[in-house]
């Protein structure tokens, strides 16, 4: 087992921990304020999807990323405008809207690439990197955290700004309270169906974006049903966070981490079965579930349409 | 979060559709239900057609030439009706529980594995008659085991059991990679699969066609479930632990034991359906299989209102879809997926009928 500590093994492991893991982080904010404000927001598959899409497809018309990821942002806003207006507008079942939209997702974006490449699979050029001095001079884990695209970076600083909203802000209480006790925000003054609508389209953007970096930056080209599940993933960060950005974070290279684990491996000269690693995360949070048991918190509200004066 | 606190969470039933109390009777308030948003969709699934230079009339055409004209593809459209009947029947016993079994895809094909690799192993010494009453049964136990640590989970520490069972769910499709691949894989063939239970073994066909028993073996079972949810004692209990989980604790029953229960009968049911769709149709597994027929079944009991025979009716029409869609799509020189398109739209409709026929029934009580 050599191997397993050779500098290879490890700047692959840590290479892909982020790789893997921006796209859940975005997605897990995402998920993380939607959750907060009450609405459970099964529809982020479908939305990280559609941002894999529409920011792939920006990208290789335009050749530029930072459009790619406009046009990604704007795939996730699409579809999240659809949840909150049938959602929290009206009130609908958020699972049964939040299934059929990643239904729907899977099967336009399946189309859309059918009509567009047909059974091609472009590639979009390697991307270019911001190495942060001195930091990426690290070995091992310099290369792999501090030679990245800007959006990496910028995601990593998402983390901070929503502590810091969450903390800090009107913004984050209104939210806090939206999920937790509905009543109280609009006794307060606040709506809550414009609240939970702002949510659920941050929710969207971010998920979009998540989408679109996994499409155009660590994949490189857009395969239909390519997030396979993140969007899940994503949703079980929110849960297991309890409402702490930096949580979703540490999640999200933890789970990004083992589902690259099995490229490591074969870098590192272990063979190991490609379904066995995929187990591993998700190994991984039961075990958490198991030994955490009690401290996995919900807001109070999730899930429920707000009616005013309905008890 | 505490469990006292955890009966607050949404439940399937408190975040159900609802909408009674129109003027028209109540079976043709269904039927409506039921049609308007088929052709909405169906509407707007026309018009995408139309943007991708398709012609929508002859694929619909060819989806009902194909899934309930033609005798061989009705015989598919039916055979294919039996897993999903058997996945709703479990859906149901979770939901009028009020508890969430996202899982359904992980029991399914978990089960779907071992009770391949156990009746190819077992009909070498043992006629098919104990084969495959025992496959069913394993699946049965497989899907239910599946179900054991979610259920203790919400059951004695009040976890939320969306996660539980997703997590559980991707661990079980992997899982059921894994025994493809390594302890049931069959030597003899190049593709990892498991062994072949020959077709002459399988489930029993009916009257000379392609159909098998499972179909039958479905409808039984989402009856009995039905009957029992709705007309049985212990039905009742459950039904109440859904509504009111503190109610049912005043009311003396052991909420946490009747939750273990209930994820054991919802789970065995999807395990049961992985079996009778291995026993009835595939006679193996091969890796990477994974028909993914929750997340559609889902939303469609949802739509169904919980109701047995409703779903019966839901899931023909899905399956007819999914069946007659392979052969449009093929001619009309598209991928399958539009099919999930249409699935999608059809949701959507349906809540916002129900939605505007709530609406409605409020204004007329105000």
């Amino acid at each position: 087992m050599s191997g397993l500590l050779s500098d290879a093994f490890l700047i692959s492991l840590v290479a892909g921990a982020i790789a893997a893991g921006i796209p859940l982080l975005l997605a897990g904010l995402g998920e993380q304020v939607s959750e907060k404000a009450g609405v459970l927001n099964i529809g982020i598959e479908g939305m990280m999807l559609l941002g894999a899409y529409t920011g792939f497809y920006v990208a290789f018309l335009s050749g530029s990323l930072w459009l790619g990821f406009l046009g990604g942002a704007v795939g996730g806003l699409i579809l999240a405008l659809l949840m909150a207006l049938l959602c929290v507008r009206l009130g609908l079942n958020q699972i049964v809207i939040g299934i059929a939209l990643t239904l729907g997702a899977d099967g336009i974006t399946a189309l859309l690439h059918h009509v567009q490449f047909s059974r091609t699979y472009p590639r979009l050029p390697a991307v270019d990197t911001l190495p942060i001095p001195i930091l990426s001079q690290i070995p091992i884990i310099g290369p792999g955290i501090f030679d990245r695209h800007p959006s990496v970076y910028l995601a990593i600083i998402a983390v901070f700004v929503l502590v810091w909203v969450f903390r800090r802000t009107n913004v984050g209480l209104n939210l806090q309270a939206a999920g937790d006790k509905p009543a109280a925000l609009d006794a307060a003054g606040v709506s809550v169906t414009t609240t939970r609508t702002l949510a659920v389209l941050f929710t969207g953007m971010m998920a979009g974006l998540g989408g679109a970096y996994m499409s155009m930056i660590g994949a490189g080209i857009f395969i239909p049903f390519m997030t396979g599940g993140a969007g899940f993933i994503a949703i079980v960060l929110a849960m297991l966070a309890r409402g702490h950005p930096t949580w979703v974070l540490y999640g999200a290279l933890l789970f990004g981490a083992s589902l690259s684990l099995t490229t490591a491996l074969q870098v590192g000269g272990v063979n190991v079965p490609t379904d066995v690693v995929q187990m591993l995360p998700f190994a991984m949070v039961m075990l958490v579930l198991v030994i955490f048991a009690r401290r996995s918190a919900l807001p109070a509200a999730l899930g429920l349409p707000y009616v005013r004066g309905q008890r | 979060m505490t469990a006292e606190a955890s009966t607050e969470e949404p439940t399937p039933t408190s975040a159900g559709l609802s909408g009674q109390g129109t003027g028209m009777p109540e079976w043709l308030v269904r039927i409506v239900l039921a049609l308007v948003p088929i052709l909405l969709a169906l509407i707007v699934g026309a018009v995408i057609l139309l943007l991708l230079g398709r012609d929508p009339i002859s694929f619909y055409v060819n989806i009902v030439r194909r899934g309930l004209i033609s005798w061989i593809g009705l015989q598919e459209t039916i055979t294919r009706c039996a897993p999903l009947i058997l996945l709703g029947a479990s859906l149901i016993v979770a939901f009028r529980a009020g508890l969430w079994n996202l899982g359904i895809d992980g029991q399914f094909l978990l089960a779907a594995v071992i009770t391949a690799a156990l009746s190819a192993w077992m009909i070498q010494s043992a006629p098919a008659w104990i084969v495959l009453p025992v496959g069913m049964i394993a699946g049965f136990l497989v899907g239910a085991v599946w179900s054991l640590i979610p259920a203790l989970l919400k059951a004695y520490q009040g976890v939320n059991e969306i996660v539980t069972t997703l997590m559980m769910s991707f661990l079980g499709v992997s899982l059921a990679n894994v025994l493809i691949k390594i302890p049931f894989n069959d030597p003899n063939t190049t593709v990892p699969q498991t062994m072949t239970l020959a077709t002459d073994d399988r489930l029993p066909r009916l009257f000379g066609t392609t159909i098998n028993i499972g179909v039958v073996i479905a409808v039984v079972v989402i009856l009995v479930v039905h009957w029992v949810m709705t007309r049985t004692a212990f039905g009742l209990r459950l039904q109440t632990v859904g509504a009111n989980p503190k109610a049912a604790l005043h009311a003396g029953l052991s909420v946490p034991l009747l939750t273990v229960v209930t994820f054991g009968l919802s789970a065995g049911l999807a395990g049961l359906a992985g079996s009778v769709e291995i026993l009835g149709v595939w006679g193996n597994v091969r890796a990477d299989w994974n028909p993914g027929y929750g997340l559609a079944i889902i939303p469609l009991v949802f739509l169904a209102r919980f109701n047995g025979i409703a779903v019966i009716g839901f899931t023909f029409f899905f399956a007819m879809l999914s069946i007659g869609g392979e052969t449009a799509s093929r001619r009309a020189d598209l991928p399958n997926y539009f099919v999930l398109v249409l699935v999608a739209l059809i949701l959507i409709f349906m809540a916002l009928t129900e939605w505007l026929s709530h609406r409605r029934a409020l204004a007329r009580r105000a």
